[in-house]
């Protein structure tokens, strides 16, 4: 076991951790935070996606010891106050989700992407979004969704 | 707060998804999410080998390792079991079928074949116990491939069957044979549709709870609660009266979670041995083999036609994988589609014979389109065949033999309640540009550009909204169609809705809330919609085969009617007049001439509650449910086209445009079924261009993770230009289903575009996926021909 | 998607990483884990120790060192993709780094992560080998400067031994004239190459005089193209020397293309790549 302090949406953890926790794990597991959901155990779906110090990050490829002293942001991080994040706002007013499973990591991956201004047209956004997986939408709103929330920033 | 102008405010418009808030937050409740006191984690042991006998399990160390609570063999478990697991589709008389039970105790017969199960405190140690049990196998021959489990030499799945043939199902009409003697042309094409892995970004998820008097408490990620339900008393003898089944949210299903499965049968027993909740998340590369795949058909289709392009009959003989064993509705899949290879148009003579096939391989089952996709691919690529073969436009081809009229029966024998199918060809035809695209085909065939450009049409119909229970029962599908609603008025006015159906992913909180917010004209935001928990919704048929809306969302109709028939009686009791001089409109009741005599839905709600003065013999509330049973399917259309570039030197094949015009009746709400038909559309794309589970000689999965199964991503499809034309479904809100509608046509659509696209150097036919090798190497033996 | 048990622990010098390596065989250096993490989770890879060294931020850097730019080996592919000193001197590396997995793998993920695993679909090894690039290795006795072509020894095998981390890549500023391209096929965005040429060329009045090309996925390592390289020092038509840039080469088969395939992929590949760099 490993002792661990890590920031999680501006609340300071301290852990005992297993080294072979995976970041996803302890979000989910000792912190509670269910929202960043596990969709593949290759790397390759992007549900797990937070922000690691800001950036986009799939939670499910960083051990939870590897976190220690870093910054992480959640999707229930993302809403301030009861109000949503433009990016959230604009998944609900484009119809950018229909189950919602892939949804947290979307949108975690695309405020990064907004955030780092890669979210320039329908083509960088739809490369930008190539790490995370959807089975429903089609992409096709998620893609509207990130452009409206990239070009009202 | 959305307010309603006029009763139809609601049906109709775009209305924002109630669904989202939780989900955008991340305070979903999918299965994985919940946790209870004392929950225990449960790992299944897999078969490695496609086929092996089963010739010791060895579970000392397993059960000595850390947080170890239980661990079980298959035979360990046999007694739990009061029967196999269902099949609810038995399509012949003589159909085999071979028992199947949640652990092979005996024989693995396919890879993945649970074999043992370990129970600990945490996730981890199920995991790492799992890894401890030793088992020792005999291995035997496997096969994975359909047509040569039928040679009289193959490996066999079930020995004591003494063969791989499942069944063989027939529908014919009498005249086929002369019709092909008798025509000007005859084209027959043969087809491999390959495995398809349903992929929901949610795995399978259980969590089990079984009390002290054995009333048991399952979470499952599914589609179907009500289903589960009854399967408990069947394989595990726990009355369908202890058993609760809950839905919470449910990340996707496609088909994969309309199942009963292995794992929800193991958690249940092992919780009722244990007296402690039992959890089991499956992860996606154990989903590759332990949850249902779709498709895997090899088909031959022929048809005979005159010289003119009028299709005469239509033949087509199916060989589809069953995998090792029949799952929930394994063998009636391939049938979904059976009354559809003629598709839209009007074809006289019809024969198909389906032979379905046992191979050591995942079982098959529902995938999105289940049956119908299998059908309109071979049916769209064959039109293509004949345009060819005809030198025919095959725009035009597909023109002049479109149904024309409806209601019309088809010659399979099933009757297409309504449909303009022209209309939606010709709306296409408009927003594509046709002309454009063949005149920059043309250019860039004359300067040898190594990108050429081809387009690909799929007009297509469907079956769906399944489904009318006395046909069901024809066909012999175990149980009936129909689906039930619930309407509750609270006492001070705002409504509950309980539905039959489960949704994950398709808006049912937001668009039954239209329905009834219209119907009784209260404001969308007073309706509440609860579903997915057999204690809430006794009765009900859930969610899949498009059947939702033209279902369970006309029993909600007709629930509404039966509300609307009470408060009428109660303000036509309170105002003293008679019922028929009363009207309703905005969500009151007011009296014929005299406006201001009135009295609102609501108002009526909080009388029939308080009961203080109702006609006399009636119940006080005001609630009420409405079963309802379809007496014909839905039949959604439409037109679709693909647009493709083909980089001739690598095979590399880009989709650059997508235009999908679809008939699916009356719309709920528009952008609602936008996002179907853009999920449904990339499906059938993927499967066109990208997917493939793939199984060596011997029957071992070499596509096992995400990372080799291309599911694809934003940065592999373009955006979609979507339309509708409408035409009046034969129920009260003239509704179509629209959940399979792009699955259905988008695969033939894309790949008659990519043969379109290299057409010009020879090649005919690419096989599905259209990989970059497989484009290449068609082109390469075009060449040398 | 649950690793088997390690023990874990973070060097906080070179020097403390290689004390830890040399205290446990099966050890393994954590520094992204792009590549290792997804490994631990498959149970592929089970190591007993993990020493992380991700945490060396003295290790990510890009600088100008005269003849050459030294990339740190902890440098961040997102940071590579995005370096003005690459863009400028050495862009073939900046944007090859911006081709590897995804967004999400290039925040974490580092170039020498990417090159000490060297899996073969992997694009910088490939970038790395074409431009004749030095590897400094740290080991106990010091560092030593290994070259591209040395370093790639099989599948997850470099000439870096157990005991050794890999500290530092110096890629050449490219000379006026001399253009780099790297094109990669690949099934979906974010997958591993099926066939993907890096090209150096240099150009002197106005035509090829020299040019180097790297191959990803034609073999266990990265391979260069030594056949074509000789036909164009020779004087051979691009179009030429193109079809013999899968001579020698092993390249596998799977999900993603048969070795003939490849193979074919490689010449059609190598002719664009070389086309296209002669034409800028």
């Amino acid at each position: 076991m490993r002792r661990v302090a890590l920031t999680v949406n501006d609340v300071r953890h301290e852990l005992e951790l297993e080294p072979r926790e995976l970041l996803v794990y302890v979000l989910r597991e000792r912190l509670g935070l269910t929202g960043t959901n596990v969709g593949c155990d290759t790397t390759s779906c992007g549900a797990c996606t937070v922000l690691v110090n800001g950036e986009s990050v799939k939670s499910c490829t960083m051990l939870g010891v590897q976190a220690d002293g870093l910054e992480i942001t959640t999707i229930e991080g993302l809403a301030r106050n009861g109000e949503l994040h433009p990016v959230q706002q604009a998944f609900h007013e484009h119809h950018a989700l229909q189950c919602g499973y892939c949804t947290p990591g979307m949108v975690m991956a695309a405020v990064s992407l907004i955030e780092h201004g890669e979210a320039k047209d329908e083509d960088s956004i739809r490369k930008g979004l190539e790490g995370n997986l959807c089975r429903c939408t089609g992409y096709h709103n998620i893609v509207k969704a990130v452009a409206a929330a990239a070009g009202a920033r | 707060m959305a307010v309603a102008t006029d009763t139809e405010a609601f049906v109709g418009a775009s209305v924002k998804r109630k669904e989202d808030a939780s989900l955008l937050r991340g305070r979903g409740t999918f299965v994985d999410n919940l946790t209870l006191p004392g929950m225990l984690s449960m790992a299944v042991v897999r078969s490695p080998y496609p086929h092996a006998r089963i010739t010791n399990v060895d579970l000392d160390a397993a059960r000595a390792a850390e947080g170890v609570v239980a661990a079980f063999s298959g035979a360990d478990l046999a007694g739990d079991w009061s029967g196999p697991m269902p099949c609810a589709w038995p399509v012949t008389e003589d159909i085999k079928m071979p028992p199947h039970f949640p652990l092979a105790a005996d024989e693995a017969r396919y890879q993945g074949d649970g074999v043992a199960v370990v129970v600990a405190e945490t996730r981890a140690l199920a995991k790492d116990a799992a890894g401890l049990v030793e088992i020792e196998y005999e291995p035997l021959p496997a096969t994975a491939d359909v047509e040569k489990a039928l040679e009289p030499d193959a490996p066999l799945v079930h020995a004591d069957l003494e063969t791989n043939e499942c069944y063989v199902w027939k529908l014919e009409t009498d005249d086929v044979r002369a019709a092909i003697d008798a025509a000007d042309l005859v084209v027959t094409r043969r087809y491999f549709q390959p495995r398809l892995i349903p992929n929901a970004i949610e795995p399978r998820g259980v969590l089990a709870q079984v009390g002290p008097t054995g009333d048991l408490t399952l979470w499952s990620a599914t589609q179907i609660p009500h289903i589960i339900r009854f399967t408990m008393q069947l394989v595990l003898g726990i009355p369908e009266s202890k058993v609760r089944v809950i839905a919470p949210d449910v990340g996707g299903g496609f088909g994969s979670k309309l199942d009963t499965y292995a794992e929800e049968y193991l958690a249940v027993a092992l919780a009722k041995r244990l007296g402690r909740p039992v959890k089991w998340t499956e992860e996606r590369s154990e989903n590759y083999q332990a949850t249902i795949h779709g498709r895997d058909v090899v088909s031959e289709l022929t048809f005979a036609a005159t010289k003119d392009g009028k299709i005469t009959a239509v033949k087509g003989e199916m060989t589809c994988a069953m995998g090792a064993y029949l799952q929930l509705v394994t063998p009636g899949i391939p049938l979904l589609g059976a009354w559809i290879y003629s598709g839209p148009y009007a074809i006289p003579n019809y024969s198909v014979t389906f032979t379905g096939v046992f191979t050591h391989t995942t079982p098959t089952d529902a995938y999105r389109g289940a049956g119908r996709p299998e059908a309109t691919y071979v049916l769209e690529r064959t039109m293509d065949a004949l345009a060819a073969e005809l030198g025919m436009d095959p725009v035009e081809l597909r023109r002049r033999n479109l149904i024309q009229e409806f209601p019309h029966t088809m010659s399979s024998g099933l009757t297409i309640d309504s449909g303009d199918y022209e209309a939606s060809l010709d709306r296409l035809l408009e927003i594509l540009d046709l002309e454009e695209i063949r005149a920059e085909q043309k250019r860039r065939r004359e300067g040898g550009s190594t990108t050429q450009i081809g387009v690909g049409f799929s007009t297509y119909n469907e079956m769906c909204g399944l489904a009318p229970s006395r046909i069901l029962g024809a066909i012999r599908y175990a149980v009936g169609g129909w689906d039930s609603a619930t309407i509750r008025f609270q006492p001070l006015g705002s409504v509950q809705v309980v539905t039959g159906t489960s949704p994950h992913g398709q808006s049912h909180e937001t668009t039954w809330a239209q329905i009834v917010a219209d119907e009784l004209g209260v404001d969308v935001d007073d309706v509440e919609v609860l579903h997915g928990d057999t204690a809430v919704s006794q009765l009900g048929m859930d969610t899949y085969g498009s059947r939702s809306l033209t279902v369970g969302g006309i029993a909600l109709w007709h629930a509404g009617q039966k509300i609307l028939d009470k408060a009428r009686h109660i303000v036509a009791h309170q105002l003293e007049v008679a019922e028929d001089d009363l009207e309703f409109a905005n969500g009151s009741f007011a009296v014929k001439g005299s406006p201001d005599r009135s009295m609102g839905i609501k108002e009526a709600a909080f009388a029939a509650h308080a009961a203080h003065n109702l006609p006399d013999g009636m119940e006080p509330g005001l609630e009420a449910t409405a079963t309802f049973d379809p007496q014909n399917f839905s039949w959604p259309a439409g037109a679709h086209a693909a647009v493709v570039e083909v980089d001739t030197e690598t095979g590399d094949t880009r989709l650059v445009r997508y235009v999908a015009v679809d008939d699916v009746g009356a719309p709920v709400n528009p952008t609602i079924i936008d996002g179907q038909v853009h999920g449904g559309i990339t499906q059938g794309i993927a499967a066109a261009l990208y997917e493939e589970g793939a199984y060596d000689d011997g029957a071992n999965l070499l596509t096992t993770t995400m990372t080799t199964y291309l599911v694809p991503s934003a940065a592999e499809v373009p955006s979609y230009e979507t339309d509708r034309t409408e035409t009046q479904a034969d129920n009260p809100l003239g509704v179509k289903g629209v959940g399979e509608t792009g699955t259905i046509a988008a695969a033939p659509a894309v790949v008659n575009a990519v043969v379109d696209a290299v057409s010009h150097l020879g090649v005919t036919d690419v096989q599905m996926p259209a990989t970059p090798e497989r484009v290449w190497t068609a082109i390469q033996e075009a060449n040398a021909k | 998607m649950i690793p088997a048990p390690f023990d874990y622990e973070v060097a906080d010098s070179p020097e403390h990483a290689l004390e830890l390596l040399g205290q446990n065989e099966n050890a393994k250096l954590l520094a992204g884990g792009q590549s290792l993490i997804p490994a631990l989770k498959l149970r592929v890879s089970r190591p007993s120790l993990l020493v992380d060294i991700g945490r060396l931020s003295d290790f990510a850097y890009v600088r100008d060192a005269g003849e050459q730019i030294a990339i740190g080996a902890l440098t961040r592919h997102a940071d590579v993709n995005a370096d003005p000193l690459l863009l400028e001197h050495c862009p073939i590396v900046a944007r090859a780094a911006g081709m590897v997995g995804d967004p999400q793998v290039r925040h974490r993920g580092t170039i020498g992560g990417s090159l000490a695993h060297s899996q073969p679909g992997s694009d910088l090894p490939t970038v790395i080998l074409a431009l004749d690039a030095e590897l400094v290795v740290l080991g106990k006795s010091g560092e030593r400067v290994v070259p591209a072509g040395d370093f790639f020894t099989g599948i997850f095998q470099t000439a870096a031994g157990p005991d050794e981390l890999l500290r530092e890549i110096r890629v050449p500023k490219l000379a006026d004239g001399t253009t780099s391209t790297y094109l990669k096929m690949s099934r979906r965005a974010q997958d591993w190459a099926t066939v993907a040429v890096a090209a150096v060329v240099g150009r002197s009045n106005g035509s090829i005089g020299k040019a180097a090309i790297a191959l990803t996925n034609m073999g266990p390592t990265p391979l260069r193209a030594t056949a074509t390289e000789a036909a164009i020092a020779d004087g051979a038509s691009l179009e030429d020397a193109a079809e013999l840039a899968a001579d020698g080469t092993q390249p596998p088969s799977d999900h993603a293309g048969s070795a003939d395939f490849r193979a074919h992929l490689a010449r059609v590949l190598t002719r664009r790549a070389l086309e296209e760099a002669a034409a800028r």
